[in-house]
């Protein structure tokens, strides 16, 4: 199953928070790898987008989205870094 | 005004195809008219989706191929059939001017470029990759920017190049061609993969500190980006997107 | 109201035979939260680890040694693919349970790679679930689950863990990795359970 990165995650999230996100660093919880969301490792041929450290492959974030609600979970970042 | 079309843009909308040009044998570019279209930035990319009448969806990703500059310009996305895919049979071999689709965006700061970022730019395609790339050269050319600009274009044969008459004629900005299976007639060159020696050999040096941005197959970007890292271009210097298996 | 594309049909067809919002497919979609897993029989091991922490074990020998049967099922993803009459070979749940003593209500299953997804143990067994092996009389690809995976076809697909490797037994109901990604809980398809609140 090969995978894609942060990029396509730039649309749900662009709903979801309201602006790009891919610029968005982010801690990983798991091994503190620090990057851009841009460059996470994502599996997008899912019931949801799995995005995943490209350093341990730990899961970071996932995105499920419904018809009229998406539901995001942060569980594998320590925190996201965005500028504002 | 301003805050509808910015809730609008942040989720689905619908699109017409205003005009359609055959690129290749397998690619073509669509005219999209967007209502309230906000421009972009060259690199960004919409989210399309596809209803049919009994209401199955089927949604990907395409990058905008047109320049981010002058925004009243019409938005336009290249397209690459994916052998055995859903949507891109439908864009390329079906959809024509007066079909309406529903697109999300633009979106994506991560790999974009402007012309205010004054260093040269180092852009690396592969395959169906090159359409972002083309997107930041086409503003690089409409803007009159003045730094450095090289695309280095992978493709498997001639007949594979999108653009090729555009990139004929370019201007100040450098073009390279990778034949990875096919060369032309009397291309100096053997055929082969983009490698770390044929990287080595026409990218911009690390001294440079160019702007890198790498796009196509997972595979190619991986391996593109890795020899980047090796050659001594920052890492942090260097922008990825990646299509997948097939390079979307 | 989404915008109808003229012409564009997809891969999905409906049908009044399938759950709600569900689409016929002839394909059978690859979907994964991860890397798939390569693992060499000669090392695959399943286990039941009751609530008291006693461990069932099988080693791909000793699954090959147990009856087995060849369930036809229809198979309903969350993504609203729908593929009917899939045939496939593979160990009943209620044989794995059978010496197996314990008062839990709950099942985590846990796979190779670290997915995890939960269900009551009642929908394990009376016929219900197979840990599977073959897919339409060939062994199981790696891509689909393979070597062997759960299978549990009247919940969404979801709870037909692929590579699975253990079943938990928990006395307290413990939600998986898309049970707490946003997914419903227990994921009926004729009731149309996809999402949390569903």
């Amino acid at each position: 199953m090969e995978s894609v990165d942060g990029n396509a995650l730039a649309g749900v999230f662009a709903e979801v928070f309201g602006g790009d996100m891919t610029t968005a660093r982010g801690r990983c919880e798991s091994c503190g790898r620090m990057g851009p969301v841009g460059e996470a490792v994502v599996y997008a041929q899912a019931p949801g987008m799995v995005a995943r450290c490209p350093g341990c492959e730990a899961v970071l974030m996932t995105v499920v989205r419904a018809d009229d609600r998406a539901y995001l979970s942060l569980k594998g970042l320590s925190f996201l870094e965005v500028a504002v | 005004m301003a805050r509808a079309a910015l809730l609008r843009r942040l989720t689905w909308q619908a699109a017409t195809v205003l005009e359609i040009r055959e690129e290749t044998a397998t690619a073509r570019t669509l005219v999209l008219a967007v209502p309230d279209w906000p421009g972009h930035l060259a690199g960004q990319h919409v989210d399309v989706k596809l209803t049919s009448e009994d209401g199955y969806s089927a949604q990907r990703s395409y990058s905008i191929a047109s320049a981010g500059m002058p925004v009243e310009a019409p938005l336009e996305l290249t397209v690459q059939r994916v052998p055995d895919g859903e949507v891109s049979p439908y864009l390329v071999d079906a959809a024509t001017v007066g079909d309406q689709m529903e697109i999300r965006g633009p979106v994506g700061g991560y790999f974009a470029w402007q012309p205010d970022d004054g260093r040269p730019v180092l852009a690396i395609g592969g395959g169906s990759g090159v359409v972002p790339l083309m997107a930041m050269l086409r503003t690089h050319m409409v803007a009159g920017a003045k730094m450095p600009f090289r695309l280095i274009y992978s493709v498997r044969t001639p007949a594979d190049v999108i653009y090729a008459k555009e990139l004929a004629a370019t201007g100040s900005a450098e073009v390279e061609f990778i034949y990875t299976r096919e060369t032309p007639s009397g291309w100096p060159h053997a055929r082969g993969r983009l490698d770390a020696v044929r990287l080595s050999q026409l990218a911009y040096p690390a001294s440079a500190a160019p702007h890198v941005f790498v796009c196509g197959p997972t595979g190619f970007v991986e391996s593109v980006a890795n020899a980047l890292v090796l050659l001594g271009h920052d890492a942090m210097d260097v922008k990825t997107e990646r299509f997948g298996p097939t390079g979307g | 109201m989404p915008v109808v594309t003229r012409g564009f049909a997809g891969r999905g067809r409906s049908d009044p035979k399938l759950p709600p919002g569900q689409y016929l497919t002839e394909d059978f979609p690859v979907l994964s939260a991860g890397p798939t897993p390569h693992i060499d029989t000669s090392t695959w091991e399943f286990q039941i680890i009751t609530e008291s922490g006693a461990r069932h074990k099988w080693s791909w020998d000793q699954l090959m040694m147990l009856p087995t049967e060849e369930p036809t099922v229809d198979l309903h993803c969350v993504t609203k693919w729908s593929k009917l009459h899939t045939g496939w070979r593979g160990v009943p749940l209620d044989t794995l349970f059978a010496n197996v003593e314990s008062a839990a209500d709950y099942a985590l299953v846990h796979a190779y790679g670290g997915y995890t997804t939960n269900l009551p143990l009642a929908d394990l067994l009376d016929g219900q679930a197979w840990i599977a092996y073959q897919y339409e009389g060939e062994p199981l690809a790696p891509e689909h689950g393979g070597p062997a995976r759960l299978l549990v076809p009247h919940l969404y697909l979801w709870k037909s863990a692929k590579w699975v490797r253990a079943i938990q037994m928990t006395t307290e109901d413990t939600p998986g990795f898309w049970e707490t990604a946003g997914y419903h809980n227990y994921g009926d398809p004729w009731l149309e359970q996809r999402y949390y609140g569903d």
